[in-house]
């Protein structure tokens, strides 16, 4: 494993921000959304558009962007593997920064999920793998591809649709103290098992939510970070990795490999953190599953123990430790790479700033699949 | 409004023997002649961590697995009639195939498919060119 205690606490993110609203926008284009994510950021933290010389974005072509907000970087990071993408940005940034790539890095996200405004196109062609192996089998997006290991889980750890349903209900009591989220009426285990079965083991309410908005984060070096307004987030620790593509070639049908042996080793090793001195996380849970899986293969409990954890309502309000307060992509908002939005809500608590603040965080974990468990990163973030 | 279409692949150089044992009704699929293993999709070399030799050959597998993890779409892709059921079979000789399932007129249901159970394919000639594969229990 490598050794990049160096670069700890060496970059802080100081400015962070979300579109105006995140819901419905159908008043704005994707680019839109990235740029007003990106305006806002920067005044959050005093800058202007031109005090930017690194951009990075996923999901359109940081070229695109750059032409749009009419800017000439001086470092660039296109790296565009899914909803974790902007956490890859920000270790990237780490390096970059510290390296003299760049001084002020901006990471920008926007998508019209919902409203579809000025969404590229392109599906994966025939003779692909995913072309050849996967489609012809009525594979239709994500629902019925990233649900599929979970049967595999429930039969060798005994996990259960109740527990899954947990996590929805656990995450939707954030969501009720956060007036920016869009799904907001308490729901119990019942109402999820009893809600459209969409691909089993998954209900309506084991989904995401479908939704516009963006966000952005501007990255300086620790020793600038003292001057802006806002308590500095550094970064503690990263990791990143990917792995399949396809989802019947995942590794471990009941194990996040990439986040057990990369990303979370990894992240823990350059924080110099062990796991009990983090305060609050936030898990990408595009499916009520993918919080089990990560708290399993992050090493927060064994293999098979995330299920019953989650049913004991520790994320929940209250609860021992608090997951995903936000209200997550199950009820506060998904644009279809929510990543992003996993690090804001982060940022907000080591601020305390956040909506349902949690009392004391200094530290946050921050986690995030690409794809179907495909590309994954892992950030550590602390406020002192 | 055009019906929609299930969608078909197209064989590429390194599948192609794939295809073509397909539309034979043969599953031939790949071996590493180094670490034993065998593997699939096809690809001219072994993908298996810590081995990736080049030294691999086709054969005609025996068409038995198990039925390693599924989902069964109540919504789903509109050219299938819901509910269906996408697999993933962990072939006998090594490697993983995603499949529909053909139930024999059972009801799509968890209790009808346990999870790990032996499983054998089958074939379904859904063009002139393409065969694909639809396991069933075994």
């Amino acid at each position: 494993m490598p050794d990049t205690r160096n670069l700890s606490h060496k970059v802080a993110i100081v400015g962070a921000a979300e579109t105006d609203t995140v819901g419905k926008l159908p008043t704005h284009s994707t680019l839109q959304l990235h740029a007003e994510s990106a305006f806002n950021a920067l005044a959050d933290c005093g800058l202007t558009i031109d005090d930017v010389d690194g951009l990075a974005t996923a999901g359109v072509s940081p070229a695109a962007l750059a032409e749009y907000l009419g800017i000439i970087p001086r470092y660039v990071d296109g790296t565009s593997v899914g909803g974790c993408s902007f956490l890859i940005h920000v270790s990237h940034a780490v390096a970059a920064i510290a390296a003299g790539y760049a001084d002020v890095i901006l990471v920008t996200h926007g998508e019209s999920g919902r409203s579809r405004v000025g969404v590229g196109g392109g599906s994966a062609g025939r003779a692909t793998p995913g072309g050849q192996f996967e489609a012809p089998f009525g594979v239709a997006g994500p629902p019925t591809m990233f649900s599929v290991p979970v049967a595999q889980h429930m039969k060798k750890y005994g996990t259960t649709e109740e527990q899954l349903a947990a996590v929805s209900v656990a995450t939707r009591q954030w969501a009720e103290k956060n007036t920016r989220a869009m799904m907001r009426d308490p729901i119990t285990i019942n109402d999820v098992l009893e809600s459209r079965i969409i691909a089993w083991p998954l209900h309506l309410l084991n989904c995401c939510l479908v939704t516009d908005g963006g966000g952005a984060l501007v990255l300086v070096s620790e020793e600038r970070a003292k001057d802006f307004p806002k308590k500095p987030v550094y970064v503690l620790g990263r990791g990143e990795a990917i792995a399949h593509t396809n989802i019947s070639q995942m590794l471990d049908f009941t194990e996040w490999t990439s986040a057990s042996r990369h990303t979370g080793p990894e992240a823990f090793k350059m924080a110099g953190l062990d796991h009990s001195a983090i305060d609050h996380a936030e898990f990408y849970d595009a499916f009520s599953h993918l919080p089990i899986y990560a708290l399993e293969s992050l090493g927060f409990v064994k293999p098979g123990e995330g299920g019953p954890w989650f049913a004991e309502m520790n994320s929940a309000p209250g609860g021992k430790f608090p997951i995903n307060t936000n209200g997550g992509g199950l009820s506060y908002t998904h644009t279809g790479m929510y990543g992003m939005f996993a690090i804001l809500e982060s940022v907000r608590q080591l601020r305390g700033e956040a909506e349902a603040q949690v009392d004391g965080v200094e530290t946050s974990l921050v986690h995030a699949p690409g794809g179907m468990f495909s590309a994954t990163s892992t950030l550590i973030l602390g406020n002192q | 409004m055009t019906t929609p279409q299930r969608p078909l692949p197209e064989a590429s150089p390194e599948t192609q023997e794939y295809w073509d044992g397909m539309k034979r009704h043969e599953l031939r699929i790949q071996k590493c002649n180094d670490c034993g293993k065998g593997y699939f999709y096809p690809r001219p070399f072994c993908p298996a961590e810590g081995c990736h030799s080049q030294n691999v050959e086709w054969f005609t597998a025996s068409g038995k697995g198990t039925l390693l993890s599924y989902v069964i779409p109540h919504r789903g892709h509109p050219a299938f009639e819901t509910p269906y059921v996408i697999a993933v079979i962990e072939l006998n000789e090594g490697g993983k195939m995603m499949t529909n399932l053909d139930l024999g007129g059972a009801e799509a249901t968890p209790d009808n498919l346990p999870v790990d159970a032996p499983m054998e394919i089958g074939y379904e000639d859904v063009s002139e060119e393409i065969t694909l594969p639809i396991w069933h229990l075994a």
